[in-house]
């Protein structure tokens, strides 16, 4: 009990001195872990190697510098493909996800027992795995290419965007669904005007915001083969190309930027 | 003292919750025709579980509510939707849905009457949309038609629930808490529009309501509910200080009445 009797006067604390302890004893623990941590990787670390990292990096971006510029029309068309990677993936993992929220959302699932459990482990199962995994994998099934990207980051998404919007789906207010049953609408008209409208802001702000994490992703999926900007990138690394390295990170940074923002202005437009 | 057709017949309706709460125990209750009913009774008294056991937001768990002479109880799915088109409900907290525009709120009170595509695609027929500006205009609302519902004040959100309801051509009102989170003037507006449309056009209604005073003010007929017993059914002048007492418990009641007759001689 966080309330004490002291010479008869009641004594309040937030937390007991038990509960107190026992936070304590947390943090300790907490620190301890840490120390450790640092001191493994300090062990295991070439420490011969750092010794010249001033020169290696100085060395580095002497090389990259300045930027291949006129390689950037080269890179038109490896960006165009990052970007609708991003784009259609985003695209269809939500023409995906949308069923599997609703069949996930324990307010709106057929079935608790038998369909829940199945779209819960299509959500876990999507999104435990990453997209550069599923790009090599794909790659090995459909071959190099947009189309194994696309497909990496569509399946990569439906768990992410499910996830999140069948938690929306579960926070909606229940009395707005009621009232648009009790004047004898469908259970299709019932999710249509009494469910759709509540989840609409949390679905835009998904789906941007999930594109904005797709155009990040895809950047890297050219290194296993799976299309897009980061092919360039792995050919320029492979030759020690810098100058070009440099110019194509330089462009990836922009598309980012450019993302970023797009995905912020659609967000506050929305809320 | 009503001799009108019987609108809505309660014959034992019992409602046990799945945590063993018993909501209703053996409600019985004939409203007739037109007839404007106030349900009082403390918080947890089961007056809302009343009303939503007669458009089966609720399941009963025995008993009967018939409508019309259709037994709404017993109905499966697609017959029980179109017994809910003639109960129009109004919620506490009007229930709108709120990203939705006033129009939209109206209209999809005739969701029960139009196919899936034309209401996806707001195709309502055009004396839907008729009806629907007109209710909006009878209740001083015309201008805010596109107006999206999160816009409005509490009094003005509670009148599209009652064009929302009214639209719906519904022969009974189910009416839960309408006044509960409005303010006192507020409160007696509503009361007062929800009970003229009423007799305007012949509706049964079941008020359930808090303020005693207020229900005295506008109905003809108050039934009082007690950890779900009916154990008041008369007039309003019938409810004297030992019948609240009854429903509510112990309290001084006489201030609660007097303020009606106060009220009543400045009407």
């Amino acid at each position: 009990m966080p309330t004490l009797e002291k010479d008869g006067r009641k004594i309040w604390q937030v937390r007991t001195t038990k509960s107190q302890l026992i936070r304590w004893g947390a943090w300790l623990v907490g620190l301890a872990a840490f120390i450790f941590s640092w001191k493994e990787i300090s062990d295991n670390t070439l420490w011969f190697m750092m010794d010249n990292v001033g020169e290696v990096v100085a060395d580095i971006a002497g090389r990259a510098t300045p930027p291949a510029w006129s390689f950037v029309f080269e890179l038109g068309r490896p960006i165009w493909d990052t970007l609708a990677i991003a784009t259609l993936g985003t695209f269809f993992s939500l023409v995906m996800a949308v069923p599997v929220a609703f069949l996930a959302a324990r307010n709106t699932t057929p079935s608790k027992v038998l369909v829940r459990p199945i779209a819960l482990l299509i959500i876990v199962s999507t999104r435990s795995v990453n997209s550069l995994i599923w790009a090599l994998l794909l790659v090995s099934i459909v071959g190099p290419g947009v189309l194994a990207g696309l497909i990496a980051i569509s399946i990569r998404s439906i768990g992410f965007c499910a996830k999140l919007l069948y938690e929306a789906i579960e926070e909606i207010n229940v009395v707005q669904v009621e009232a648009i049953k009790a004047t004898g609408a469908s259970p299709m008209q019932v999710m249509a005007y009494g469910i759709v409208p509540q989840i609409m802001p949390a679905f835009a702000g998904i789906a941007v915001f999930r594109w904005d994490i797709n155009i990040r992703e895809s950047t890297v999926l050219g290194l296993v083969g799976a299309g897009g900007i980061g092919l360039a990138l792995q050919s320029s690394l492979n030759v020690l190309a810098w100058p070009k390295v440099s110019l194509i990170l330089l462009v990836i940074l922009v598309a980012v930027v450019i993302g970023e923002w797009v995905s912020a202005k659609v967000r506050g437009a929305i809320i | 003292m009503y001799q009108g057709w019987k609108m809505l017949e309660l014959q034992g309706l019992t409602k046990i919750y799945n945590t063993g709460d018993k909501a209703l125990s053996d409600v019985t209750l004939t409203i007739p025709d037109g007839q404007v009913v106030a349900l009082i009774g403390p918080s947890g008294a089961g007056k809302s579980t009343l009303i939503r056991c007669v458009n089966r937001l609720v399941q009963p768990t025995s008993g009967s509510a018939t409508l019309d002479n259709v037994n709404v109880t017993a109905l499966g799915a697609a017959g029980l939707r179109k017994a809910r088109r003639k109960m129009g409900m109004i919620f506490q907290e009007y229930a709108l849905v709120e990203r939705l525009t006033v129009m939209e709120n109206v209209l999809s009170g005739r969701l029960g009457y139009v196919g899936f595509f034309r209401s996806l695609f707001r195709k309502f027929p055009q004396k839907d949309v008729d009806e629907a500006y007109r209710l909006l205009d009878r209740v001083g609302l015309l201008e805010m038609a596109d107006k999206r519902a999160d816009a409005l004040s509490g009094g003005q959100r509670q009148r599209v629930g009652i064009c929302r309801a009214l639209i719906q051509d519904p022969s009974l009102l189910l009416v839960d808490e309408p006044t509960a989170s409005l303010d006192p003037k507020t409160s007696r507006q509503i009361m007062r529009l929800i009970v003229e449309l009423c007799t305007e056009r012949g509706l049964a209604a079941i008020i359930n309501i808090h303020d005693v005073a207020l229900a005295q003010m506008f109905v003809q007929r108050v039934v009082g509910l007690k950890l779900g017993v009916v154990v008041f059914d008369g007039g309003p002048d019938d409810l004297l200080p030992e019948v609240l007492t009854d429903i509510y418990g112990e309290e001084d009641w006489e201030a609660t009445i007097e303020k009606v007759d106060d009220e009543d001689e400045e009407a």
